[in-house]
C-alpha cells in the first residue's frame, strides 16, 4: 500500500518535472520521508538518483519538440560543480535557518516577477517569446 | 559567463537547500538569457541530468542512496514526465510561468516551515 502511494506521488512528481523543468524532488523527498519513513538525508540522496532517469526522459521528449539548448544545458550542468562546493562550504559556516528564510524570500520575489511578466501584455500575441526581459 | 553564474547558483542552492537546480535554473534562463518558458524548462532538464548524476554519485559514495526506492520513484515518474512534457506543448507559455510561480511559492512554504 505504501509502495503504491509512493508510486502515485512519483508519477505526479514526474509530471510536474516535465511541465516545469524541475527534477521532481519537491514531491519525491516528502514522499520518501512521510510515506516510507526515510530520514531527510537518505530521502534527498535517493531522490537525487531517481531524478536522473526522469530528467533524461524529459530532456529526450523536449528534444524531440525542439526545445532543448543542449550546449547551454550541459554547460550549466557541469558549471554547477564549483557552486556545489561553495554551497557545502557556506552551509557549514552560515546559520541554516537564516539561509532558508533568505532563500524563501528570494524565490517569492522571483515568483512575483514571473507572475508580473506572464500577466503583462506582450507586443504581439506570442510573436517573440524569446525576447529578452529586463529584471 | 552568465551560464557559469547560472550553473554555480544552481549547484550552490541545491547543495544548501536540497532543492533540485531547476527552481534556480529556469527563472535565470528566462530573465537573464531571454529564453521562452518551453526552452528554459527543457534546457533545465538537460542540466539536471548532469547535476543529479554528479550529486547522486557523491551521496552514493557515502552510502545514503537506496537503490530499490529510487527505482520505485523513477519508474512511475518517467511516465509522469512524458505526460508533463506533452501537456506543456499544448498550453501557452505564460501559463507555464504562472504555474512555475505557484511551484516557487510551494518551495518557499516548505522552506519557511521548520
Amino acid at each position: 500500500m505504501a509502495e503504491l502511494l509512493t508510486a502515485l506521488c512519483a508519477c505526479v512528481g514526474g509530471a510536474i518535472g516535465g511541465l516545469l523543468g524541475v527534477g521532481g524532488g519537491i514531491v519525491f523527498v516528502p514522499a520518501l520521508v512521510i510515506i516510507l519513513g526515510q530520514s531527510q538525508l537518505e530521502a534527498s540522496s535517493t531522490s537525487l538518483l531517481a531524478i536522473v532517469p526522469v530528467a533524461l526522459v524529459g530532456t529526450w521528449r523536449q528534444y524531440r519538440n525542439g526545445n532543448v539548448e543542449v550546449r547551454d544545458g550541459i554547460a550549466v550542468g557541469l558549471l554547477s560543480l564549483p557552486g556545489v562546493a561553495a554551497g557545502v562550504l557556506l552551509a557549514n559556516v552560515l546559520p541554516q535557518r537564516a539561509l532558508e528564510l533568505g532563500f524563501a524570500a528570494l524565490i517569492l520575489f522571483v515568483a512575483f516577477q514571473l507572475t508580473r511578466r506572464a500577466l503583462a501584455p506582450r507586443s504581439a500575441a506570442g510573436a517573440d517569446p524569446g525576447a529578452p526581459e529586463q529584471l | 559567463m552568465k551560464l557559469f553564474a547560472i550553473g554555480a547558483a544552481a549547484g550552490g542552492f541545491s547543495a544548501l537547500f536540497g532543492v533540485g537546480g531547476g527552481v534556480v535554473i529556469v527563472p535565470l534562463l528566462i530573465f537573464w538569457l531571454g529564453y521562452g518558458e518551453r526552452r528554459a524548462t527543457a534546457t533545465s532538464l538537460c542540466a539536471i541530468v548532469i547535476i543529479g548524476a554528479l550529486a547522486a554519485a557523491g551521496q552514493g559514495l557515502y552510502g545514503n542512496v537506496d537503490l530499490g526506492q529510487a527505482a520505485l520513484l523513477a519508474g512511475p515518474a518517467m511516465i509522469g514526465v512524458g505526460a508533463g512534457v506533452a501537456l506543456q506543448q499544448r498550453i501557452p507559455e505564460r501559463v507555464v510561468s504562472l504555474m512555475f510561480a505557484v511551484l516557487l511559492c510551494a518551495v518557499a512554504i516548505e522552506l519557511i516551515i521548520p
